[in-house]
């Protein structure tokens, strides 16, 4: 991006209407991709001159166990009702944990899921981060993911959505070939980046299952029918091009026992439909680039 | 722009915790527990909480005072909670035949005594819950002004009450680093504030965490995420169909948190939806109503 300009220039716009037609595989309309974040916070990190990790009180004894309830308990509820409907995983991982709980990133190995990285931990920013040190922490995850899986992460999803005005550009040049990082679109976009080529796949915070509880305070049922409203009309968009529909996750908050059983029902609702192509992140990709 | 590089180090990044607090484990990996009857263990936690009408403490306790003094809205309106709705919630629990937990502030067992009495009558546990709605902990707090603070409140609930609690909850769940320490070495068994799982565990110094879920408690889905008393019931029903039904796949108990606070969930327009559900869950085979204290020990027995 070019620093200091109001519009970032990280890609061209491109209207909704008259698009190029992109059909995924099998003729299906929708891509649909679940990404459950696989995080570890610092219970006391170093401070940011930008951003505070917890709020007061210190320590956050609820913030951070709220979390580490994820790898604790409900990690594993919420994976074995995803594999349970054949949904991969496409994992963004805070890296430390394949130091802190090997056992659940070998577990999402196990059952066929991608990783990409948040980051080192999900309480280190990057913001003022040096180019060397931004560049440090997408080597080490690069090196950790592989070390920990064998896979060779392609996606980057910076950690607590914090970036410098290089990130994308040191992920293209460093070999990642897509950002979750903007939410510009239901469809793949190309992003404007110094070397390479970065691809751009929709996230959401939208249906993120933390802006479904804790921004618009949904019921767990509530965010379930919101899952389906989005599938039902991206699914029929999808027709004139395909489109692609993400459900980030994070376990503490959708695997809560309130919260599993309409999750499973959204999920029941989508395989059986027959649209959606039900996909891991860099599958997408690919489908994208060989129509692009 | 460069950060310290000190903020590219990471020297806990090991197996485990960045901390010693408590082991690792996954609750799936864990043996088999067996209630003594049903699979879920339903434990009801009552707040009963005094707001002094001047805050202090390490930082604002959630439902504190909120205009310039004197803020006779919120006193009285948290008061409510000790004089009508702690009452409502002792009938609902009689006619479901429920024992539960009530997490007290020594203000409330020496101002209330016959609210205390009725809790202890009906067969409920006392849980120590701080001094008053100002006895926050932060680590802002000296290690002597804690210590002094938690032996307060024990010493003024056994003085007004006649029982000395075996556990204690946390105002908002918030600790120092000092406070297992200090619970234990005052002999309490338990405390309640990590949420970060759903069964008993031991920390590293042998206290035992009671996870009391905060998102299932009448003031995440009621106070803070405004949702309808029946909304809040129904996501109490859903969580324990899944946990009944987890428990019959996994062939191990499991525990349901309801947290709820008179001042909000004993409202007269509420109080229907929190009876309605102790009667749906007592008519469950799978539910075994229980204490803090009885899941502690049940628990126990088995490790």
């Amino acid at each position: 991006m070019q620093e200091g300009a109001g519009d970032p220039q990280l890609y061209d716009y491109a209207p909704y209407r008259g698009r190029k037609k992109v059909v995924w595989p099998g003729g299906k309309t929708v891509a649909v991709w679940v990404a459950p974040n696989l995080e570890y916070y610092e219970i006391d990190p170093p401070a940011h001159p930008k951003r505070k990790a917890w709020a007061r009180p210190h320590p956050d004894v609820v913030g951070y166990s709220h979390r580490d309830h994820s790898n604790r308990v409900s990690h594993w509820r919420m994976a074995e009702v995803m594999s349970k409907h054949g949904f991969p995983g496409s994992v963004s991982l805070s890296v430390a944990l394949c130091q802190h709980h090997p056992e659940v990133v070998a577990d999402g190995a196990a059952r066929g899921w991608e990783f990409f990285s948040h980051g080192i931990y999900n309480t280190r920013y990057a913001y003022e981060m040096s180019e060397d040190q931004e560049r440090a922490i997408i080597a080490d995850s690069i090196r950790t993911v592989r070390e920990a899986t064998g896979q060779t992460i392609r996606g980057w999803l910076a950690p607590a959505l914090t970036h410098t005005p290089r990130t994308l550009d040191l992920i293209a040049e460093m070999g990642l070939d897509y950002t979750c990082d903007l939410y510009h679109d239901d469809q793949v976009q190309e992003v404007k980046v110094r070397s390479g080529r970065l691809a751009s796949i929709p996230y959401s915070l939208e249906v993120n299952d933390h802006y479904g509880f804790f921004v618009y305070n949904m019921s767990g049922r509530e965010y379930a029918d919101t899952l389906i409203r989005q599938f039902e009309r991206l699914a029929a968009e999808g027709e004139a091009s395909g489109t692609v529909m993400c459900i980030p996750l994070h376990a503490y908050l959708i695997g809560q026992p309130h919260r599993i059983g309409p999750f499973e029902e959204a999920l029941r609702h989508i395989a059986a439909d027959g649209r959606a192509w039900i996909a891991r992140a860099g599958e997408i990709i690919d489908a994208w680039r060989a129509q692009a | 722009m460069t950060l310290d590089p000190a903020y590219l180090e990471y020297p806990k990044r090991r197996h485990g915790y960045d901390h010693d607090l408590y082991a690792w484990s996954a609750l799936h990996e864990r043996p088999s527990v067996k209630w003594p009857q049903g699979s879920v263990a339903v434990w009801v936690c009552v707040s009963l909480e005094w707001f002094p009408i001047v805050p202090g403490g390490a930082f604002a306790a959630p439902g504190h005072m909120q205009t310039a003094y004197p803020d006779y809205r919120h006193y009285t309106a948290r008061d409510y909670g000790n004089r009508v709705g702690a009452w409502r919630f002792l009938d609902a629990l009689a006619r479901a035949g429920a024992k539960a937990s009530f997490a007290t502030n020594a203000a409330v067992a020496e101002r209330y005594p016959e609210l205390v009495r009725a809790v202890l009558d009906g067969g409920h546990e006392l849980i120590a819950h701080s001094t008053d709605m100002n006895g926050t902990i932060d680590s802002s707090l000296a290690a002597n002004a804690e210590r002094d603070l938690i032996n307060d409140a024990i010493h003024r609930i056994k003085l007004a009450s006649g029982v000395r609690p075996t556990g204690w909850l946390s105002i908002a769940r918030s600790q120092s680093f000092n406070t297992l320490n200090l619970l234990k070495d005052i002999g309490l068994t338990y405390c309640c504030d990590w949420v970060n799982d759903e069964m008993p565990y031991h920390f590293t110094n042998g206290l035992i965490n009671l996870p009391l879920n905060h998102e299932l408690s009448d003031r995440t889905i009621i106070a803070v995420q405004q949702q309808s008393a029946d909304s809040w019931a129904q996501s109490l029903e859903d969580a324990f169909d899944w946990l009944a039904a987890e428990a019959a796949a996994t062939g191990s108990g499991r525990m349901l948190p309801i947290h709820v606070t008179p001042y909000i969930m004993g409202l007269p327009y509420r109080i229907a939806a929190f009876e309605r559900l102790l009667e749906r869950l007592s008519q469950r085979s799978e539910c075994w109503f229980a204490r803090g204290d009885q899941i502690v020990s049940s628990w126990e027995a088995q490790q």
